[in-house]
C-alpha cells in the first residue's frame, strides 16, 4: 500500500511528452488543472479526458502506472463524492430518513469525482514523464524572475528535489518501523478508527526522529560536496525550449479555448 | 610538507543537560597529530567512539578544531576563505548509502558536486561520464537511485566524489552497510583510485580492508595509539587485542598454523603452506 503513490516517480522514456521542456509541462499542468475547474458540463469533461488520454497515449506510459497513483487517493475521491451526493439541494431522486439524493447532487458528485480523477492523473502525467530534477530545475527557472522580489527560488527547487529524493527512503523507513513494531505484537489492522489512529503514534515518533537523522547525514554529505547555496552554481543539463514546446503551447492554447467554449454547449 | 598535516588536534563537543545548562564538554579528539602524504593509502581503525569519524570530518573542515590545526595542501581548515578549496580537494564518502545521495537520478547526483563548484556544463557532462565509468555504473546513469542496491548506491556516492576531481578521498566506513559482494566491489574501486594517484583515507571496522593500506592508524579514546604498517600491526596479536580490534581471518589462520608472522594475505599464506 505504501509504495502505491506515483507522485515523484519518474517513468523513463523517450516520447515526445518526455522530451518537452519541464517548464512547458509545469505550465501545461497548471493550465489543465485550471481548465478542469472552468468545465461545467459533460462535454467539457469529455474533451478534457480525451485530451489527457491522448497525451498518455503519446507518452507511452503504461496505464497501470497511472492508475496506481489513483488508488492511494481513492478514499479522498470517495469522500468528496459522498459529501457532494448528499449535501446538495434540488430535485429529489431518492430519500431515506434524513438522507436524500438529488439530481443536482448526483451531477455535482460525479463532476467532482471526475474532476479529481483527471486532476490527479493530469498532475501525475507531469511527474511520470519528467525527471524530478528537471521538474525542479524548471520550477527554479520559472520562479527565477520572482527572486528579485525575495522569493528564494533556488532554495525552493532544492527543497523539492530533496523531498522527492527522500520519499522512497522515508517509505522504506516507515515500512521497517511498521515491521519492527508488528514483530513485537503491535496491531495496526483491527479496532475502530480512533484506536487505529492511536496505533500510528508509535510509527510516527521513530519516523520523525529518523528523518532528522537522515537530514543531518544529508546536510553533511552536501557540505562535503561543496554545496554553498545557489550562488555561482552551474547546471549539467541546460534546459532550452525546442520546437516541440512551441507546438505544445499552440495545442495548449487551442485546448483552453475549446474548454472555455464548452461552457456554452 | 605532507599533503595533510594535523597538529595537536583537539575537538570537543559541547553538551547540555535537559535545562540547557552547559555540561562538561565531551572530548572526541584529544591531541591528534599526523601527516598524510600525497598518493598514500591510510587506514584508520579503532573501536566505536574512538574518534575515527570525528577525525575524518576534521580533515575537510566539516568540523573545526577546538584547538590545534589541520592543514590541507598548506591551507588551514579554520581559514574560511579556503574552505571550498579544501572540500573540493578532499572528497568524502559516508557510511549510509541512502543518506548521501541528493538527487533521485544517478547522473544528476554525480553532477551535484561539480555543479556546486561552478564547472562549465559540457565539462560536468564529461566528468560525470568518466566518474560513472570508473565505478562501473555508467549503464545505470539514467536509473532512479532508490532502485539500486546498497553497493551500487555507494559506488554512485564514490562517483559523486570522483567527479569533483579531488586529490584525496576520505572514506568513512563505506562498506559497513553493504553485503559481501558489494563490499569487495567497493574495495576494488578504492584500491583502483589509489593506484591512479588519489590519496585514500579509509576508516573501517574490517581488518581485512585495513590490511590493503600502506599504513594503519589505530585510534582509542580520541588518540592515535598506533601508526604501523599492516605487516607490523598484524604481527603483534597482543597489541591488536589491547586496542579492541580483531585479526583478519587469514591472519588468525596463519597464527593457528604457527606460520611466519610476516604473512599478510591469503595468497602469501597459500604459497607458504
Amino acid at each position: 500500500m505504501i509504495r502505491d503513490i506515483t507522485l515523484g516517480q519518474y517513468y523513463p522514456g523517450g516520447s515526445a511528452v518526455h522530451r518537452l521542456d519541464a517548464r512547458t509541462k509545469i505550465i501545461a499542468t497548471l493550465v489543465y488543472i485550471a481548465a478542469l475547474f472552468v468545465v461545467n458540463n459533460f462535454w467539457g469533461f469529455l474533451i478534457a479526458a480525451a485530451s489527457l488520454f491522448t497525451v498518455i497515449a503519446i507518452s507511452r506510459v503504461p496505464l497501470k502506472f497511472i492508475f496506481r497513483g489513483l488508488t492511494a487517493v481513492f478514499l479522498i475521491i470517495a469522500f468528496t463524492f459522498i459529501i457532494n451526493l448528499f449535501m446538495v439541494d434540488g430535485r429529489v431522486l431518492w430519500e431515506w430518513k434524513f438522507l436524500s439524493i438529488t439530481y443536482e447532487g448526483l451531477q455535482r458528485a460525479c463532476f467532482m469525482a471526475v474532476r479529481l480523477v483527471l486532476l490527479i492523473i493530469g498532475s501525475s502525467m507531469m511527474t511520470l514523464t519528467t525527471k524530478p530534477i528537471e521538474l525542479t530545475d524548471g520550477l527554479e527557472k520559472l520562479l527565477n524572475p520572482l527572486s528579485k522580489i525575495g522569493v528564494p527560488s533556488h532554495e525552493i527547487a532544492l527543497m523539492m528535489t530533496i523531498a522527492l529524493r527522500f520519499i522512497p527512503t522515508l517509505m522504506e523507513e516507515t515500512d521497517k518501523i511498521i515491521k519492527a513494531q508488528q514483530a513485537r505484537g503491535a496491531d495496526f489492522e483491527s479496532g475502530n478508527l480512533l484506536s487505529r489512529a492511536k496505533a500510528l503514534i508509535p510509527i510516527l515518533i521513530p519516523l520523525f526522529i529518523s528523518s532528522f537523522r537522515i537530514a543531518q547525514d544529508l546536510a553533511l554529505a552536501m557540505e562535503a560536496r561543496c554545496y554553498h547555496g545557489g550562488e555561482g552554481r552551474t547546471r549539467m543539463n541546460q534546459i532550452r525550449f525546442h520546437r516541440g514546446d512551441a507546438a505544445a503551447a499552440v495545442l495548449l492554447i487551442a485546448f483552453l479555448g475549446v474548454i472555455i467554449a464548452s461552457r456554452w454547449i | 610538507m605532507a599533503y595533510i598535516n594535523v597538529e595537536d588536534l583537539v575537538l570537543e563537543f559541547s553538551k547540555y543537560d535537559e535545562n540547557g545548562k552547559p555540561l562538561e564538554p565531551k572530548r572526541a579528539l584529544d591531541g591528534v597529530s599526523l601527516s598524510i602524504e600525497k598518493g598514500s593509502f591510510t587506514a584508520i581503525v579503532g573501536m566505536n567512539g574512538s574518534g575515527k569519524s570525528t577525525l575524518a570530518k576534521c580533515l575537510n573542515g566539516l568540523l573545526l578544531p577546538t584547538a590545534g590545526t589541520v592543514t590541507v595542501n598548506g591551507m588551514d581548515t579554520k581559514d574560511g576563505g579556503h574552505i571550498w578549496d579544501i572540500r573540493s580537494n578532499i572528497g568524502m564518502v559516508f557510511q549510509n548509502p541512502d543518506n548521501q545521495l541528493v538527487s533521485s537520478i544517478v547522473e544528476d547526483d554525480v553532477a551535484f558536486g561539480p555543479e556546486n563548484l561552478g564547472v562549465e556544463p559540457p565539462e560536468i557532462r564529461k566528468r560525470v561520464d568518466e566518474a560513472l565509468k570508473k565505478v562501473d555504473m555508467y549503464d545505470h546513469k539514467d536509473k532512479a537511485a532508490h532502485m539500486l542496491s546498497g553497493g551500487q548506491k555507494q559506488r554512485i556516492a564514490i562517483a559523486g566524489a570522483v567527479a569533483m576531481k579531488p586529490s584525496c578521498i576520505v572514506f568513512d566506513e563505506p562498506t559497513a552497510m553493504l553485503d559481501p559482494a558489494g563490499r569487495s566491489k567497493v574495495m576494488d574501486i578504492i584500491e583502483e583510485l589509489n593506484k591512479e594517484g588519489i590519496t585514500v583515507v579509509l576508516i573501517t571496522h574490517f581488518m581485512e580492508e585495513a590490511a590493503e593500506a600502506d599504513r594503519i592508524l589505530v585510534m582509542q579514546d580520541g588518540r592515535i595509539i598506533g601508526d604501523k604498517t599492516p605487516r607490523e600491526l598484524f604481527a603483534d596479536e597482543k597489541y591488536i587485542h589491547e586496542a579492541g580490534l580483531e585479526l583478519p581471518p587469514v591472519i588468525e589462520l596463519r597464527d593457528m598454523l604457527g606460520m611466519d608472522k610476516k604473512i599478510l594475505s591469503a595468497e602469501e599464506l597459500a604459497a607458504n603452506i
